[in-house]
């Protein structure tokens, strides 16, 4: 058993998941949420297993490394956190029928890993041989991933508000109606959030401790350093405007959006289309 | 007049009160922040401006977009953002400071009403008697009550983690903990780089500022070495120093061993490994077309050389060995890029253990010099940053302060539970700072357990 193998494995598994959370959404049947759940966990549990193996694999070339160190490898560690964020808030908060909106970030992370990445194991460059790599990597990863979860359900928010505004003229029920309420999907919303925001908040300052004891700067200015502060602005705005008179509900919803196309853009944008002191990620 | 001025504080006051202004600002800082990341920071390369018109570039340098961080506007937003959230704690935490210190431990009619978990037990026990379950009843299951007596009606008061709701105070305070450290490091720190060739000792370091700077100590290199994975990838960029005081090594400070990822402290400097380069000398022999009158040329790793003839030379490449490149030939050999005074630029590869290829390729391009390289003596220059920054140690308390606030905030509440005695009804409310889902259950089985309770010693 080989990790590529593995990664095919999980592959497949989040794209069974996610065409069975469509079938669910569809059917309303329970049963149907129940396996699709399940091989989410089969997947998650297969991706475990070949992190591991990868690691393992990697010693096994006398370059031994945690798999974190470049795209492809970050890419499939945030698939992983993406499903684990998510299936913790199912644990946690029982509204399995978010995985409809989240599965899909999860697959897609996966798809372009296995297909359109380098999936070779390299050997660790020296700026990245620190501890630091392992804490930075992890609580940056876990926080987008939360964001990721914010941004499927602030979208179930945006569709189920517009189909209640809606459905109060015409009166006709839909799968909508398998969404959770409005007043649901904005306290799960801020929860996701409140899950991501201090791990963000960890991962920044992580990165500016390693950036310090590596390059004697906490901050540069450098864009992913920017980027990450730019995330940060905009949550912190989200948690304010549920405080705020006039920014509570859509704007909210909006907020979480535009906060997780900020994280992606953080992510990805700032390696492939800008330069920077972390151009080794992509 | 004075009323007008009055009106005039009090609405600057609100305005800096508000959390529209804090909406506004963040929203303003994320989006002005994405210019610095497009715009290219210091010196425009000339890449760049050939890139722009020339009256772009004259407004971007106007409103700083060049160095936008340390723009006024953007120093301007920051200085805002601060004053909004003093302003924002001095307005509310007076309350808060209030509702822990000096709780209401009553429950009263009114207060009864904005509470959201209200439940009722009917009694027929006397309220003395109630009096010393309930207590003991909270203390075991909540938290030590508060007890009092108001018009006939037994109070108990009980809660949770009051504390906790400074905590978005001390999020606050650590922002700008982290502002303040930051300050300190601009003020009294330097940033600064040293390129030291191998053997070579230096005191003096240049800043970004343009600057140089005296460290007040020496710096030797011993020895820098690249090394490599087996695809050719690098694997580690080492520097050997020495600090030397007065011209002699500190004890402890003696071939100190830097890597990317492990810097060498002193004195509160930090010097770490950040770039590398040929440092080496390159032997050459001019001679005519016929192998006569020989003139030795020394050529640095880094610079040129002029000849008499207006043409000046440098090395791009060179090897000890140049068999794996040339099968069949042998030796050092060196790629020189030649440049003539009229203008032409020529590249090409000298050896030493074959002078006739050195002559022949004189004689094919006409050229009356023949160059034959001699070796190298080798040597490496380590590129060190170099920084001292006497704020790094109030930004970590920042940052610490926040973490733990964020977490405090984010996941902690202050719980809150009345109990009402008064004709013959028990009235329990429960009350949370946060997460209302959560606490429901919770408050439920308090009031399941107290009702049990009650029953229970009553039938016993």
């Amino acid at each position: 058993m080989t990790s590529s193998l593995l990664f095919n494995i999980t592959t497949f598994a989040y794209l069974v998941s996610m065409l069975l959370f469509f079938v669910f959404l569809t059917s309303r049947a329970k049963t149907l949420g129940t396996v699709a759940i399940s091989v989410a966990y089969g997947g998650l549990l297969a991706q475990t297993i070949a992190i591991g193996l990868r690691w393992k694999e990697s010693y096994d070339l006398g370059i031994g490394h945690a798999p974190l160190s470049n795209l492809y490898e970050s890419v499939v560690f945030f698939a992983w956190t993406i499903v684990l964020i998510y299936l913790v808030m199912d644990i946690r908060y029982k509204y399995r029928v978010i995985g409809v909106f989240v599965m899909p970030f999860a697959l897609l992370g996966m798809a372009w890993a296995q297909l359109g990445l380098d999936t070779g194991i390299q050997p660790l460059v020296p700026a990245l041989q620190s501890n630091w790599l392992l804490y930075h990597v992890i609580t940056c990863f876990l926080g987008y991933a939360a964001f990721a979860v914010a941004c499927g359900i602030s979208i179930m928010y945006l569709i189920r508000a517009n189909h209640d505004d809606n459905s109060q003229k015409s009166g006709e029920a839909s799968l909508i109606s398998m969404f959770p309420p409005t007043r649901v999907l904005d306290d799960l919303n801020y929860r996701a959030i409140m899950v991501g925001f201090p791990l963000l908040t960890l991962g920044i300052i992580t990165g500016a401790a390693w950036a310090n004891y590596a390059w004697g700067t906490y901050w540069s200015w450098d864009p992913k350093e920017t980027w990450s502060l730019i995330v940060w602005f905009v949550y912190a705005a989200f948690l304010h405007a549920r405080f705020t008179r006039g920014w509570v509900g859509r704007r909210a919803a909006w907020l979480s959006i535009i906060g997780f196309a900020a994280t992606i853009f953080c992510y990805l944008g700032v390696n492939l289309l800008l330069s920077g002191l972390h151009s080794y990620g992509g | 007049m004075t009323i007008k001025k009055r009106d005039f504080l009090q609405s600057l006051w609100d305005f800096f009160c508000s959390l529209k202004l804090t909406m506004f600002l963040l929203i303003s800082l994320a989006v002005t922040s994405i210019i610095g990341t497009v715009i290219p920071q210091g010196t425009p390369p000339p890449e760049y401006v050939a890139q722009i018109s020339a009256n772009k570039l004259q407004l971007y340098k106007a409103l700083g977009f060049f160095d936008m961080y340390h723009s006024w506007w953007f120093i301007l937003l920051l200085y805002l953002l601060t004053v909004n959230l003093v302003a924002c704690s001095i307005k509310r935490l007076p309350h808060i400071l209030k509702m822990i210190t000096d709780p209401a431990t009553t429950l009263s009619h009114g207060l009864e009403q904005s509470i959201a978990n209200v439940a009722s037990i009917k009694t027929t026990d006397k309220p003395e008697a109630l009096k010393e379950k309930i207590t003991s009843f909270l203390k075991n299951e909540f938290g030590q009550p508060v007890v009092n007596e108001v018009d006939g009606a037994w109070h108990f008061f009980a809660q949770k983690a009051p504390w906790c709701r400074l905590a978005v105070y001390i999020v606050h305070l650590s922002v700008i903990v982290i502002f303040i450290g930051a300050m300190i490091g601009s003020l009294f720190g330097y940033k600064g780089y040293v390129n030291i060739t191998e053997g070579e000792t230096v005191s003096k370091i240049g800043l970004r500022s343009g600057q140089e700077h005296d460290l007040g100590f020496a710096v030797r290199c011993e020895q820098f070495t690249v090394s490599l994975y087996p695809n050719g990838a690098p694997k580690e960029f080492k520097s050997i120093l020495t600090v030397l005081e007065n011209g002699a090594p500190v004890p402890d400070y003696t071939n100190v061993r830097v890597i990317v990822n492990d810097p060498l402290q002193y004195k509160g400097i930090t010097f770490y490994q950040s770039s590398y380069g040929d440092a080496g000398t390159h032997f050459f022999t001019m001679t005519d077309k016929e192998g006569k009158n020989p003139v030795p040329v020394a050529v640095s790793g880094m610079g040129s050389v002029v000849m008499t003839d207006g043409t000046s030379m440098r090395v791009s490449q060179a090897t000890d060995d140049v068999s794996a490149f040339a099968p069949g030939l042998s030796g050092p050999a060196a790629q020189v890029e030649v440049h003539s005074p009229s203008g032409a630029t020529d590249s090409f590869v000298v050896y030493a253990n074959h002078p006739e290829l050195n002559e022949a390729y004189a004689r094919d391009h006409g050229t009356k010099q023949v160059i034959h390289y001699k070796g190298a003596q080798k040597k490496m220059f380590t590129g060190l940053q170099v920084a001292k920054d006497p704020g790094v140690w109030v930004v970590w308390v920042g940052c610490f302060l926040m973490i733990i606030g964020v977490y405090v905030a984010f996941f902690m509440s202050h719980r809150r539970i009345w109990v009402r005695i008064q004709n013959g009804t028990i009235t329990v409310a429960g009350n949370t700072s946060k997460n209302q889902a959560a606490f429901q259950p919770v408050f439920q089985q308090l009031v399941d357990k107290l009702t049990t309770q009650l029953t229970k010693e009553k039938t016993q």
